[in-house]
């Protein structure tokens, strides 16, 4: 147990520093800390699932706030937390056997997206539970009171209740764990595989002498860049630098090394170039639920120009970015401002700061945000690992993935 | 739309009309002729770089004494506002393109010096004053006597009956007009256009400079002239560097060797992609050779190149002192004329100016406005009253549409800047900066954003001398503009030009700002010297511009660690592209600050129109 709370407790400094880059990197290192976390885990005999739940809760919480603008690790810890009761579910109506199996329904079908296909008898229960997954009739039927009891945050009562009534359970207490390891392994091989598995989309997107722009840099535009250039599609890219970072440099050369025929052009120049555009190709921090994207400083400039030429403006990401939260003022709220010697020099204007004289407050105030929202009004198209998706669909893709019950990560003693 | 319609903080609501007013009563020939001139201008000068269009010498008053607008400008000048009604009136559209063109009297009267022959005694003590001391009565004249007056008569007048009028004014100037021409005959270039004139003038009344208005009743006549004259009015086209004879033809001419750089943008091939840094070089080694330039615009040209002289004015006003000082030391050749000698002079430094720097569209003026002031020279005139007269031409050109005219913007913006405001300006513009100092200086309340973006990042600059006036400001870039609009209640833009369309042609990413402004509800005021103005039209950014130095934005100046791109040159699939200027759509701009008044972006081409090219310089 020592080891793994200093495991948790670096990578919580390691977060508040922002000594990691990319959401990407975020949601790996997180699957990992709590996969250790859970392997290293205590468990009691009875109430093996709440235990869990509420442990990694406490432990999400913590990595949440050390980090809040980094959505990434909310999602993580969320989709953890939708494993383990998924898990539990299947254990549950596992021991329960042919008393469920009769109520195994249409929804089968639904099932199948949740990388879970042995498990169908879990889905059903699952997707009473689920308040965004419409239940068919007979479960309406016959879970009436379980739904009606699953308001927010109280359902881990109601799984409790009737896993307790299963008497054989002490037998599965490796079980339990076991199962979610192997399915929090099998979600940090799904982050690491997200890019290829969006650039395998990229020739459904591009086509011969297109000219795509994209700001800043992402890995996974790269790799979809560089898919439909292996795939013997001649295209050409603008690189729009970036500002304050540049990493539209690097991007570019990356481009130009594979072959791609790059041009690199101010972050001004986008609204210029733009009308000689076809598509617009971005990266995005997090996508949140109402089709709204966190994205690198610009972005939202970029979709202006891009809807008032009628450019397409497509944004990849992959499942981890997707945050099932509702944004609230997300330019302000979701944003963090970084460091002003990133657009001035330290002591440049030092002689300008002088705090001594006039009303004392500074003349010159440095802002540099590192995020733009993008409504979804803006966006044409999502490409994720699971295919391309509406911005008004968003929301649904997410109860996929997500437990409506852990959308509040948020001990109930602390609330 | 609402900041657009805010309530004017003037006090006095009769002074604001600067820009155009209606004339009192209908025009006739003794208002169109201020005491001090005696030659009617040729309707036909119409806006063209082919000197058959350059119109008949005049009897010249022109070597009066220059201005002294600077005092003018600092006495309090009335707030101008457009006033719509205004253009519709037609005897407004005569008076403004068919009345002699002052070419002494500043813009500031020009539309008024009819209506101030008329009522020499209301000369209402202005501020303007000084500026017209030498032509007469002040434009603040029609103070007392609102157009709304005369306005109703107008009405009354059928369609035909005005046109009617038209007519007949037209032909009488017209024949004025020919007499003068034929009288004045000199050089034997404008020959063929004078002859011309005078046919046509025998023919048919003269072509009208707002052919618009009147095309139906030109075609009418059958003119075929006039269809040709239309032509000419079309801006000359530019150079195309994709066409390789011309490119090939203008080399040979060139002066500076300029290599095509290697990595050309696909795109731009229709503009010139050269080599940065070896011109200099090639430059400072031919100083010796290339004595057909006089060092002055030498000079000019070497710090157009090195980026030592930047915006639109600055270039500008280096430009037209280093003519100055070579019509100072220019001697007219034996066997030739100086009208005719020294505009192939000036063509020669036009063109080494260019191939340090492409001219701007405001430099462009300036330089018509030259052009068109030298065969206006009488043959009479000694060659040193001629070179006087230039000289004294040019600094009034620089005063009057340069200095002036941006003290004249100053006072008109800062009527639109409340307490409590949050300005946001891009990049660094001249008269924006003077705005601020301005509103700054009458204890306006307000904060300024300066939003800066690569590679010049010329806003650190306007930052350290806002800062150095004691003005709040918040510095960030481009990128954030989206985050920072939210707390912006107004964005103040400078433009290089203003073309017809309404477009706003300025520095690159001004129209980004614009755009997200626009989505923000924010209001957009463009600030813009009339002289920057131009008949062209476009629509986007890329049929003409101009490229500056790719490997400035290889550089990011003040972070090394940024070096991706240090051997761009060598890739051979990358290419690195530096617009120096976009086009702002005008549906961003929510008004247009001129020294004539606050415009809407629909209403240049009325100021291009009836203020024509050549009557605004």
């Amino acid at each position: 147990m020592p080891e793994v709370n200093s495991l948790v407790n670096e990578f919580l400094i390691k977060l508040k520093k922002r000594k990691i880059e990319g959401s990407k990197a975020t949601a790996k290192l997180t699957a990992e800390v709590l996969r250790s976390f859970i392997s290293q885990k205590r468990l009691p005999h009875t109430n093996q699932a709440d235990a869990l739940i509420e442990a990694v809760k406490a432990v999400g919480e913590e990595l949440i706030d050390a980090n809040p603008v980094e959505l990434a690790v909310g999602n993580i810890v969320r989709r953890v937390l939708h494993i383990i009761r998924e898990e539990d579910l299947s254990l549950t109506t596992a021991a329960v056997g042919g008393l469920s199996l009769s109520a195994e329904s249409d929804n089968e079908d639904d099932v199948d997206q949740d990388d879970h296909p042995a498990l169908s008898a879990t889905a059903v229960a699952a997707a009473a539970r689920s308040t965004l997954r419409p239940p068919s009739l007979q479960t309406l039927l016959e879970d009436m009171p379980h739904s009606t009891a699953v308001p927010q945050t109280s359902s881990s009562g109601g799984d409790s209740e009737g896993k307790s009534k299963s008497a054989d359970k002490n037998l599965k207490t490796r079980k339990l764990k076991h199962n979610v390891i192997e399915a929090v392994n099998e979600l940090i091989q799904d982050i690491s595989t997200c890019h290829e598995l969006i650039a395998e989309q990229a020739v459904e997107h591009i086509h011969q002498n297109e000219v795509i722009l994209t700001l800043g840099s992402s890995r996974t535009v790269t790799e979809f860049l560089c898919a439909a250039k292996e795939k013997k599609r001649s295209f050409r890219v603008f690189v729009a630098e970036g500002a304050p970072r540049y990493q539209g440099h690097a991007l570019a050369k990356e481009l130009a090394a594979r072959g791609l025929q790059t041009t690199i052009i101010t972050d001004s120049a986008v609204f210029a170039m733009i009308s000689r555009v076809n598509m617009v190709i971005v990266g995005a921090h997090a996508v949140m639920a109402n089709g709204g994207v966190i994205a690198p400083v610009g972005m939202n400039m970029v979709a202006l120009a891009a809807q008032r030429h009628a450019v397409p403006f497509v944004v990849l990401a992959g499942v981890h970015k997707l945050c099932p939260l509702y944004p609230h003022n997300p330019e302000v709220l979701l944003n963090e401002l970084k460091s002003p010697s990133e657009l001035l020099d330290f002591g440049e204007f030092s002689d300008c700061l002088d705090f001594g004289c006039r009303s004392g407050s500074p003349l010159l105030h440095v802002v540099n945000p590192a995020f733009d929202y993008v409504p979804p009004n803006l966006v044409s198209l999502f490409i994720t690992d699971t295919g391309g998706h509406n911005p008004s669909y968003m929301y649904r893709l997410l109860a996929d993935y997500y437990s409506a019950d852990d959308l509040v990560v948020r001990r109930r003693s602390a609330s | 739309m609402d900041p657009r319609r805010l309530p004017r903080t003037v006090t006095d609501p009769k002074v604001r009309h600067v820009g155009f007013f209606a004339p009192v009563g209908p025009p006739d020939e003794s208002m169109s002729s201020p005491p001090r001139q005696t030659t009617l201008s040729p309707p036909v000068a119409g806006y063209s770089l082919s000197p058959v269009m350059i119109p008949p010498p005049r009897h010249l008053s022109s070597d009066n004494a220059p201005l002294s607008p600077l005092i003018a400008a600092d006495s309090f000048l009335p707030v101008g506002s457009y006033n719509p009604s205004e253009f519709s009136s037609p005897s407004a559209t005569e008076d403004f393109s068919e009345d002699n063109f002052s070419k002494d009297t500043g813009w500031v009267l020009n539309e008024n010096s009819g209506k101030a022959a008329l009522k020499q005694n209301t000369h209402a003590a202005s501020g303007l004053t000084p500026v017209i001391t030498n032509e007469g009565p002040p434009m603040e004249a029609q103070k007392e006597q609102p157009p709304a007056s005369s306005k109703p008569k107008k009405e009354k007048t059928t369609k035909s009956e005005r046109r009617a009028l038209q007519e007949a004014q037209r032909t009488a100037k017209a024949a004025a007009n020919a007499g003068g021409s034929k009288k004045s005959a000199a050089a034997s270039a404008v020959v063929n256009s004078a002859n011309a004139n005078t046919k046509k003038v025998a023919k048919a009344p003269p072509r009208k400079k707002d052919s618009s208005s009147v095309a139906a009743s030109e075609k009418k006549g059958g003119d075929r002239q006039t269809d040709k004259d239309r032509k000419k009015d079309i801006p000359h086209p530019r150079m195309q560097f994709d066409d390789e004879d011309q490119v090939e033809k203008a080399k040979k001419r060139s002066v500076v060797k300029q290599t095509e750089s290697r990595n050309r943008v696909e795109l731009f091939r229709h503009l010139p992609q050269y080599e940065h840094g070896t011109q200099l070089l090639d430059l400072e080694s031919k100083f010796f050779q290339l004595d057909t330039v006089h060092p002055a615009i030498y000079a000019v040209g070497l710090r157009f190149l090195t980026g030592d002289i930047s915006g639109g004015n600055a270039r500008c006003i280096a430009m037209l002192q280093a003519f100055q000082e070579s019509i100072k030391d220019y001697f007219t050749p034996m066997e030739k004329e100086l009208t005719r000698d020294l505009p192939t002079k000036i063509n020669g430094y036009v063109s080494f100016l260019i191939q340090c720097r492409p001219l701007s569209i405001s430099m462009g003026n300036a330089i018509n406005f030259l052009k068109h002031k030298i065969p206006e020279l009488p043959s009479t005139m000694s060659e040193s009253e001629a070179k006087a007269s230039l000289l004294s031409d040019i600094d009034r050109f620089i005063n009057e549409k340069i200095i002036l005219a941006e003290k004249v913007i100053a006072r008109h913006a800062v009527t639109k800047i409340r307490d409590g405001d949050v300005l946001l300006i891009h990049g660094s513009s001249s008269v924006v900066e003077m705005i601020f100092l301005c509103a700054q200086e009458l204890g306006k309340q307000f904060r300024v954003v300066i939003v800066d973006s690569r590679p010049k990042l010329e806003g650190r600059m306007l930052l350290r001398r806002l800062l150095g006036k004691g003005i709040s400001c918040t510095y960030t870039h481009l990128n954030a503009i989206s985050y920072i609009m939210h707390e912006v209640t107004r964005v103040f833009l400078g433009a290089s030009s203003v073309l017809s369309n309404g477009t706003v042609y300025s520095r690159v990413g001004n129209a980004s700002v614009a755009m997200v402004a626009h989505q923000f509800h924010v209001p957009v005021l463009v600030c813009c010297e009339a002289y920057k103005f131009h008949k062209r039209v476009q629509l986007d950014s890329i049929c003409f511009n101009e490229l500056g130095d790719p490997d400035d934005i290889a550089r990011v100046s003040g972070k090394e660690d940024i070096k991706y791109l240090n051997d761009w040159a060598s890739i051979q699939n990358l290419q690195l592209l530096n617009l120096i200027y976009d086009a702002t759509p005008s549906d961003y701009i929510s008004m247009i600050i001129t020294e004539y008044g606050m415009i809407p972006p629909t209403s240049v081409p009325v100021i291009v129109q009836e203020y024509g090219e050549h009557l605004l310089i």
